[in-house]
């Protein structure tokens, strides 16, 4: 249930907080995240990167697909060197995810270190 | 290990994060250039994008309403005429800012803010020839003249509104690929543009490879190559009368022999940024009696760098003292090229020279003096702070003297002595107001209404073309052109007295020109405007072959409908070939070939003279004259190392074809005497190897070869961006201009019926977002040669809701 419910809030909050701040702001998100739902710290990364890759490429998804793919293959060709669009949807939601999640695990393991000690 | 794990998570995310978000490890950010909130995805524009807006806005003072057709051309109906300005700044921001921001940079010699200590070297050029003192110049005549100041406060007032309101994550992608933000727009910047155009146009020159040929090959071999009155001369104005005698002789200086055609040393160096001597255009008129619907009929196709975005902005503009259509200019207000109710207006190039160097002795290193008149003159020193992206400025000293800035010293071109440099003359440092020839031809109503406007303009000089509802035909080279006494400025002058300096300009009625002439047709191509009996020395790089064929055809045509003008615009036929191949097949010596060298000369012999994508003759030809060229020219040329710079095309050409003993044929390396038919049976073997070559990579085929691009701005950086091997024919000398990467940037034809018809199309389109699938929508349809219906908008249209979006403008 944590983990579903840290799956839900995570990206939200990442979401959220990136309409005023910079896009590390995805990092507040997982770090509070991980802080504030007790759960293995396994969990707390998974639940967050699984979270906002969902999210954050599902929505890229959207736009680049209202776009017919004009700048993602254009942008894929520039970045990855190959226009094939999902490439470069997966890596933009893959970056994301993954400083979400490495932020929710750094943000649980201060929430153990805080509370143990 | 909880302390472990925290230290480990720590780590590991913080060095991520500042990964993504540096350009020092990656690249790019990808952090921030990814992201969906801030990054690119922002740029992804929806294919069913609702460009309804409903703006309030200050320093509007009427309504405006935007009407927006499937094309994205905006149709502006200002209530006042300075809102329209306001609006169309709003317009090219939003949907051009970058490019605009970028060449008024580069104008300005500030590239290095942007990419970095590689760009100084472009910065101090541009600042050495004096970029932004011109742009000062242009924009202190502009300010002072009532109609041009409001018309420029209005259109930057639009740019800062749009710019103002923008978020950073909305930025165009440029921006978050290089880094940076935008500024607010000035008037300066729209004078900058002006000044980049002009440079462009008129900056094209070859005095320091001119006195270097002069060195090497002695007056009268230099005579043979670098004449600039070909035989075949077919002047942009046949004059109607002989050509009066100017009011007084201008003479050269009395030390002219010596110390100007007998100079004794060379320049090591050459300009850092030449401008493409290709930029030129076509344009024709014919009047009434020559077409179908008994009106005049006009066309222009301005050859330019093809650009993604594109220089061109379509637009209409309705106010209550005129309604015009036609391109505009990011960067500035009015419609550049088009026309309205009543007349219609194009240009092409003069190629004019209009820059000249003079030769300066400073006293010594600080370049605070210089000799003029037996006596030291002071310098006027202008600091240039040159501003670099991540590393501290760079600053340069530029000294101005009586001519204009010293381009080249001692600490830009370092083999330069201390004492010596250069000083460079050009009309462009000229103060003037050439935006008001804009802002009244979009209202001019006839003939004398043009001839008042075009009074405006001194540089860079063109030919510019009109056509009236009334049935009017007018063609007037327009500019400020020197007065100069015969083969002044072909070289590098002296510059340590007044006797080298020009006696002022040609009086503008004096400048060639013509109206309703009895042969019913006019037309320029950038070929030199008169012939020898213009009074006046006018020399300049001057296009020899488009005007042949232009001639040819509207001589030959008649009942012309707008179709006709439509197959002439695109009309592949190279008249240079049709004279210069006899030469090649004539002199060739088939029993010296081989059987594929034979295969390869057949090519060339058996086509039909069209430079059609799917020919291969073009690309054959074209390949063995530049190296029947190379063969000819180069041991006479290239045996010293110093910069020189190839004849013009038609030297060689014309030479042959009069002379078969042209001095020039003999290899001066070799003991034997080559003939024409060793040298052309040799120049082909040369060429064979480069056949071969691209027959075994498939590139044979002219439209393959030329590989027609249309390049982003960023060039090579941004290859994603560009639109490559376009299938296009045409060529240099073609009246279909279309080379590599340069060529017709807009065409259009107008007929002067009531209403005016029109038809135009460039390569690019409305949006400068390459997210946008209006970023490149009208490059297919103008590879193909077609065109789209240019569609003045009007008040019915408006009632039956004949638009597609529309965009409300109003005071806040």
């Amino acid at each position: 249930m944590k983990f579903i419910f840290s799956l839900l809030i995570c990206p939200l909050l990442a979401y959220a907080l990136g309409l005023m701040l910079p896009w590390w702001s995805v990092a507040i998100a997982g770090v509070l995240t991980g802080f504030f739902i007790p759960q293995h710290r396994l969990l707390s990364f998974l639940s967050c990167f699984l979270g906002s890759l969902i999210l954050f490429g599902s929505m890229i998804f959207f736009v680049s697909f209202s776009n017919d793919h004009i700048l993602a293959k254009k942008i894929g060709l520039l970045v990855v060197k190959d226009s094939n669009e999902y490439l470069i949807i997966a890596l933009s939601a893959l970056i994301s995810a993954l400083v979400s999640g490495l932020s929710a695990l750094t943000g649980r393991s201060f929430a153990i270190v805080l509370k143990k000690s | 290990m909880k302390y472990l794990i925290l230290v480990l998570s720590i780590l590991v995310n913080g060095i991520l994060i500042y990964v993504l978000d540096t350009r020092k490890v990656l690249p790019l950010p990808l952090g921030s250039f990814l992201s969906l909130q801030e990054g690119v995805w922002r740029n992804a524009e929806p294919n069913n994008q609702d460009f309804n807006a409903n703006l309030k806005l200050e320093n509007l003072e009427g309504k405006v309403d935007v009407y927006f057709d499937e094309r994205l051309v905006p149709h502006v109906f200002a209530e006042q005429e300075k809102d329209a300005y306001f609006v169309q700044g709003y317009l090219h921001a939003k949907f051009r800012l970058w490019q605009m921001e970028f060449q008024t940079h580069a104008a300005a010699g500030r590239i290095s803010e942007i990419v970095g200590s590689k760009g100084i070297q472009f910065d101090r050029n541009q600042r050495r020839i004096g970029m932004v003192f011109a742009a000062e110049n242009a924009l202190s005549a502009m300010e002072q003249d009532p109609q041009t100041r409001t018309s420029l406060d209005a259109y930057t007032a639009g740019v800062n509104s749009f710019i103002t309101q923008l978020n950073t994550s909305d930025l165009p992608i440029e921006y978050k690929l290089l880094g940076y933000e935008p500024e607010k727009w000035t008037n300066l910047k729209s004078a900058l543009f002006i000044k980049q155009m002009t440079n462009t146009l008129a900056g094209y020159d070859r005095d320091l490879e001119y006195t270097n040929a002069l060195e090497i090959l002695g007056e009268e071999k230099f005579r043979l190559l670098y004449s600039d009155i070909p035989d075949s001369l077919y002047p942009v104005i046949t004059a109607d009368s002989p050509y009066l005698k100017p009011a007084f002789a201008i003479l050269p200086p009395e030390t002219a022999d010596s110390l100007y055609f007998k100079r004794t040393d060379t320049i090591s160096f050459t300009e850092d940024e030449k401008p493409n001597p290709a930029n030129g255009s076509n344009n024709w008129v014919v009047s009434g009696s020559k077409t179908k619907s008994g009106k005049p009929i006009l066309a222009n196709d301005p050859h330019l760098n093809l650009t993604l975005p594109a220089i061109w902005y379509e637009i209409q503009i309705s106010t209550p003292e005129y309604n015009a259509y036609g391109v505009s200019f990011p960067g500035i207000p009015g419609v550049v090229i088009g026309f309205n109710d009543s007349i219609a207006f194009g240009f092409t190039n003069a190629g004019r020279d209009v820059k000249d160097y003079y030769q300066i002795q400073l006293k010594d290193k600080s370049k605070q003096d210089y000799l003029f008149n037996n006596q030291w003159v002071k310098t006027n020193l202008r600091l240039e702070n040159i501003k670099v992206k991540d590393s501290s400025a760079f600053l340069d000293t530029v000294a101005y003297t009586v001519f204009g800035p010293i381009t080249y010293d001692h600490s830009f071109k370092t083999n330069l002595s201390e004492e010596k440099a250069y000083a460079l003359k050009w009309v462009a440092h000229d103060t003037s107001n050439v935006l008001k020839m804009w802002l009244l031809l979009n209202r001019a109503k006839n003939y004398n209404d043009y001839a008042e406007a075009i009074t405006h303009f001194n540089v860079p000089g063109q030919n510019m073309i009109f056509a009236s509802v009334a049935g009017d035909i007018a063609l007037w080279q327009q500019g400020n052109f020197p007065l100069r006494w015969k083969d002044q400025g072909l070289f590098v002058m002296p510059g340590t007295d007044s006797s080298y300096m020009w006696k002022g300009y040609i009086p503008m009625n004096e400048n060639p020109h013509s109206i309703n002439p009895i042969q019913g047709f006019l037309s320029s191509a950038n070929q030199r405007a008169a012939d020898t009996t213009y009074p006046y020395f006018m020399p300049g790089s001057y296009e020899v072959y488009r005007p042949i064929t232009i001639n040819r055809n509207l001589a030959s045509m008649s009942s012309i409908t707008i179709a006709d003008m439509k197959n002439l615009q695109n009309n592949n036929y190279n008249v240079f070939a049709e004279m210069a191949v006899p030469i090649l097949l004539n002199n060739i010596d088939r029993s010296k070939l081989t059987d594929v060298e034979i295969k390869y000369l057949d090519l060339v012999a058996s086509w039909n003279l069209n430079n059609e994508i799917n020919e291969m003759g073009p690309t054959c030809f074209t390949i063995w004259w530049d190296s029947l060229s190379a063969v000819v020219l180069n041991d006479d040329l290239l045996r010293v190392n110093i910069p020189i710079i190839k004849p013009e095309k038609f030297v060689l050409l014309e030479a042959l074809q009069k002379d078969s003993n042209f001095i020039f044929i003999d290899n001066i390396e070799t003991d034997q005497l080559e003939t024409l038919k060793d040298q052309v049976t040799r120049s082909l073997k040369n060429a064979a190897i480069k056949f071969a070559e691209l027959e075994k990579e498939n590139k044979l085929a002219w439209g393959i070869y030329k590989n027609t691009t249309v390049y982003h701005l960023l060039k090579y950086n941004t290859m994603p961006f560009a639109r490559e091997a376009l299938k296009i024919g045409g060529g240099s000398g073609i009246i279909n201009a279309t080379m590599h990467d340069h060529g017709p940037s807009w065409k259009m034809i107008i007929e002067m019926e009531n209403p005016v018809k029109a038809v135009g199309v460039y390569p690019g389109g409305q949006s400068g977002n390459p997210g946008s699938k209006y970023y490149d929508s009208f490059v297919d349809t103008w590879s193909k040669g077609e065109y789209y219906d240019l569609k003045v908008m009007n008040q019915t249209d408006i009632k039956q809701k004949n638009y597609k979006w529309k965009m409300s403008f109003s005071s806040k």
